[in-house]
Formats: C-alpha cells, structure tokens, sequence
C-alpha cells in the first residue's frame, strides 16, 4: 500500500535516515503527517497523524463521542532518546472508518511493524501504563527499599523484564519522563502520573542550564 | 547455619506455590516435607510435580537419578506434626494476616528451637507474620516469584525481630538452593508486587476504559518493552482470583488507589473466569499443565 509522508517537523516515530521514510511516493492512497501538523483530506484511503502526548482529537477536533472519519493516530513507542521500537500504536476515534484503520493497520505491518489499536486516550498503552510504575520505583529509590540496582534486578528476574524500571527511565531520559508523566498528570488529575522527585530535579536541572 | 539445614517443609504445598517451592528444594537435595490439608490435593501437586521433573528430564536439564532422587526427597504429609523434624518451614498457605500467624504459632509447638520460620507472603509484614509466635528472631520473608520451579529470584526480607543469624542462614539456603536472592525491606509488596499489583490494576482499568482489548495491551507491552510475557496474560496465570486476594492484602494498608482492586477484576472472578486455572480469564486456554518443565 504506497503512502505519502508530509513532514512537518522532526519525527520521534521515524527520525531522520528511517528506512520507512524513503518509501514514501507521491499520489499515494494513505498521506502521513509527521513531525506535529496535521490536514484532513477525506479523498485518501486514511490520514495518519502523528502523535505525541496529545490526543488525537487535538487535531481532528471532537463532537460529543461521535468523532471520527478516516484521520487516524499513531506513535512508534520510544522509550526517551532510546531507538523507536517496532510497535505503532495506532489510535482511533470511536466513529473513525473502519476501511481507514484496516489500510493503516495493513501499511504498518506490510512494512514490518507489529501494530497495536488503542482508542484516543492520553498515553496510549504504553506511557498510560508505564509511567506511573516508573514514578513507583523512583519514590521506592528514594525511600530506600532497595538499591536501584536490586531493584531493577528483581524486575528483570521475577518478572523476565528485558530491563528494569530504573535502568530504563534513566536510559530514556529522566526529563522525558517528567514531560510525559506531566503530561498526563495533567489530564487526568491521578496522583500516579504526577512526576516524581527525580524527574522533577532533571526538568530543575535542565531549566537551570537553558537560563 | 546452612549446613544445618537438612530438612525443608513447605507449608501449603498442594497449592501452585507450594509444589513449586518443594519442587526448588527438593531439586537441591533437600529432603522436604509436604505439608497440606488434604491427601487429595497433595497427590494431585505429586503428579504435576512428577510431571514437571519429567518434562525436565526430556529436555536434558535433569538426569533421570537427579530426577528419582527429587522425587524420593518429596515427603508427602497431612498431619502438621510431621513438620517436627524441619531445619526450615516455608510457608506458602493462604495470603492472610491471621491465618499466617496462627500456622507459626502452632509450628512454634512443634519444631525444634533452631527451626527458621519462612514465609512466602507477598504482601504482608513480616514483623506482624512473626507476632504469631514465640520465635520472632527467627522468622524471615522469603518470597519467591511465580512460577517457583522456574524463577530464581527470591525477595528476601528480614523483619523487624529478624535476628542477623537468621537471615544470613535464609539466604544462604536460598543460595543453596540455586535461587538468586535479593535484599529488601519488610514493606507491602517488597518491590515486586509494590511494582506489579497496581501496574496489573492499572491494566485492568485500562481494559475497562475501553484503552484497547487485552491482546492489544500484550502485544503494545512485550513489543514495546520486550517483555517475555503481556500483563493480560500473566494476570490470567497469577490468577484473577489471586489477584483479587492481593489487591485486599494490599489496598487496606496502603491506601494506595491503584492497589484498590478493580470492578472489572471483580466481576471476572464473580463470573468464575480466574485464568489459566480455569480455562478462561481475559484469554481462553486448553489444559491445565504444570509451567514449565
């Protein structure tokens, strides 16, 4: 299924030199907005924006519960800095057009990605689950319950995590993690997304140093 | 101390734990003694016991003498007394408070003085397991991680009696054991389950928000975060059920929200959906065999 990418800024999804963006054609039946813009276009099969903490309704615009066309969400999961994974969640409105999340569904998998569907709710899957556990583990840091070596140790032994929650925060980025978990504090209210004192220093720090 | 240790009992041990902590120290050499209520159920935990070793032997991790030699260590008892001649009793009977303390009180009447008292909780105190008997100095948390015949890691935590002797011999038997151990504090949930109960919670909720069905939750989890297994699946394994029994262990003494177990998860377990254990959960599943192997 060919597929036109527009880009409108730097992409988290597929940064610059991804082998999904030379594939790209022009005239294609699926246009893909990355980098944060978005256009409607109801002549293409599906229209695919990207997405970051934001809903996708940011874009596409809501109506009561009723919203959706052929405009689709996505994000290649990205733990911080780290390389995107091969997961897409790709989100959709509860009207969204059923022919639309199919070919969307199709590209990404034709092009090697595994895909996840979600509905439009702020953090996806991953991040909606994720960050408060890594808030968890960096309050327990700090309460001394274990070393954040043991801890990340017992994650990976007892529960065959390919890394523990520490480890990984720290690896994609302490600030990312406020950013995110910000994010969704913000949203929706829940003390477990409200960034915890680490990731709190790493947005001080980074403030301090752009001053 | 560990050299000591020559004779385990396992407290619950027709329960999945149970069989998979007699099955860990069994393998090592231990002999073990198989305490449960019901000889029904202790001949059940043999064959799937037995099984197991079987399947191991199959794929060239164990001998077939290693494999006869666990299974003689296996000593099958209903009558509690039997447990007389333990170094070390590892309790893995039903996550509460009260039933916890009464088996330590009336192990305290029956094994010798030396006898360390281990319990598998994974959510209680410790310190408030070991007021259950006259031995506080000598109980210690040992919790192992499900499936026990196959994971290594043992949190281990020492109470606020614990005395410094007792832990060290613990954890050395762990050693012993081939288990891998890890030092923690007598908190709720040690780490692993003060991580991995609200995170399944919060999956559940997740689930009843209509975020995405639970194969969409798994496949987004072990691609994303290259997890061996999705949560919606391990919850099926732990048990809905468990789950259920670890919210209700957890939630009154931590006030913590995501402890607090889902209308989902209730209605599940209500609806006699608890997992694997029962063919269906959020998943459908055929047979029932002992993980692993």
């Amino acid at each position: 299924m060919s597929y036109t990418i527009i880009a409108h800024g730097e992409s988290r999804s597929f940064p610059t030199g991804d082998v999904f963006l030379t594939s790209s054609s022009a005239e294609a039946e699926i246009t893909i907005h990355i980098g944060g813009g978005y256009e409607p276009d109801p002549g293409k099969i599906a229209v695919l924006v990207e997405l970051g903490t934001e809903s996708l309704g940011a874009h596409t615009g809501e109506q009561s519960g009723e919203e959706g066309d052929n405009t689709l969400g996505f994000a290649r999961f990205r733990n911080g800095e780290d390389a995107p994974s091969n997961l897409i969640e790709l989100v959709r409105q509860p009207n969204t057009d059923e022919a639309a999340l199919k070919a969307a569904k199709e590209l990404f998998e034709g092009a090697g990605f595994e895909v996840a569907v979600c509905s439009d709710q702020a953090g996806r899957i991953i991040d909606r689950l994720v960050r408060p556990k890594y808030n968890y583990a960096l309050r327990f840091l700090d309460e001394g319950l274990a070393a954040a070596k043991d801890i990340d140790f017992t994650c990976r032994m007892g529960l065959g995590y390919a890394d523990g929650p520490i480890e990984r925060v720290e690896r994609g980025g302490l600030l990312h993690h406020y950013e995110v978990s910000q994010a969704l504090f913000e949203t929706y209210g829940t003390p477990a997304y409200a960034p915890a004192r680490r990731a709190v220093v790493a947005k001080q720090r980074a403030d301090k140093d752009t001053k | 101390m560990t050299d000591e240790i020559k004779t385990v009992g396992i407290c619950g041990a027709a329960g999945t734990m149970g069989a998979g902590i007699a099955i860990v120290s069994a393998r090592a050499g231990f002999r073990t003694v198989c305490y449960d209520m019901t000889e029904d159920g202790l001949a059940k935990a043999k064959a799937q016991t037995e099984g197991f070793f079987g399947k191991s032997v199959e794929r060239g991790k164990m001998t077939e003498e290693a494999r006869d030699a666990a299974v003689d260590a296996l000593v099958p008892a209903t009558n509690i007394a039997a447990l007389a001649e333990c170094d070390l009793v590892i309790e893995a009977v039903f996550e509460d408070l009260r039933t916890k303390q009464e088996l330590l009180g009336k192990l305290d009447g029956i094994c010798p003085d030396h006898t360390i008292f281990a319990s598998n909780t994974s959510t209680l105190s410790i310190t408030q397991i070991a007021a259950g008997c006259q031995r506080q100095d000598k109980v210690v948390g040992m919790h192992f991680c499900l499936p026990a015949q196959l994971m290594k890691l043992i949190e281990m935590s020492p109470g606020i009696n614990t005395s410094a002797e007792t832990f060290d011999a613990a954890w050395a038997w762990t050693e012993a054991a081939g288990q891998l151990p890890v030092r923690t504090q007598d908190k709720p949930g040690f780490i692993l389950n003060a991580l991995l109960v609200p995170f399944l919670n919060d999956v559940i909720r997740a689930i009843e928000a209509g975020v995405a069905e639970p194969a969409d939750i798994d496949k987004a989890i072990k691609t994303g975060l290259n997890y061996r297994m999705g949560p919606v699946e391990l919850l099926d394994l732990i048990g809905l059920d468990t789950q259920v029994r670890l919210c209700d262990a957890f939630y009154p003494v931590t006030l913590d929200p995501r402890a607090s177990a889902p209308p989902l998860l209730h209605r599940m377990v209500a609806a006699g959906h608890l997992g694997r254990k029962t063919g269906r959960g959020f998943f459908t599943y055929d047979g029932n065999a002992m993980f692993g192997g």
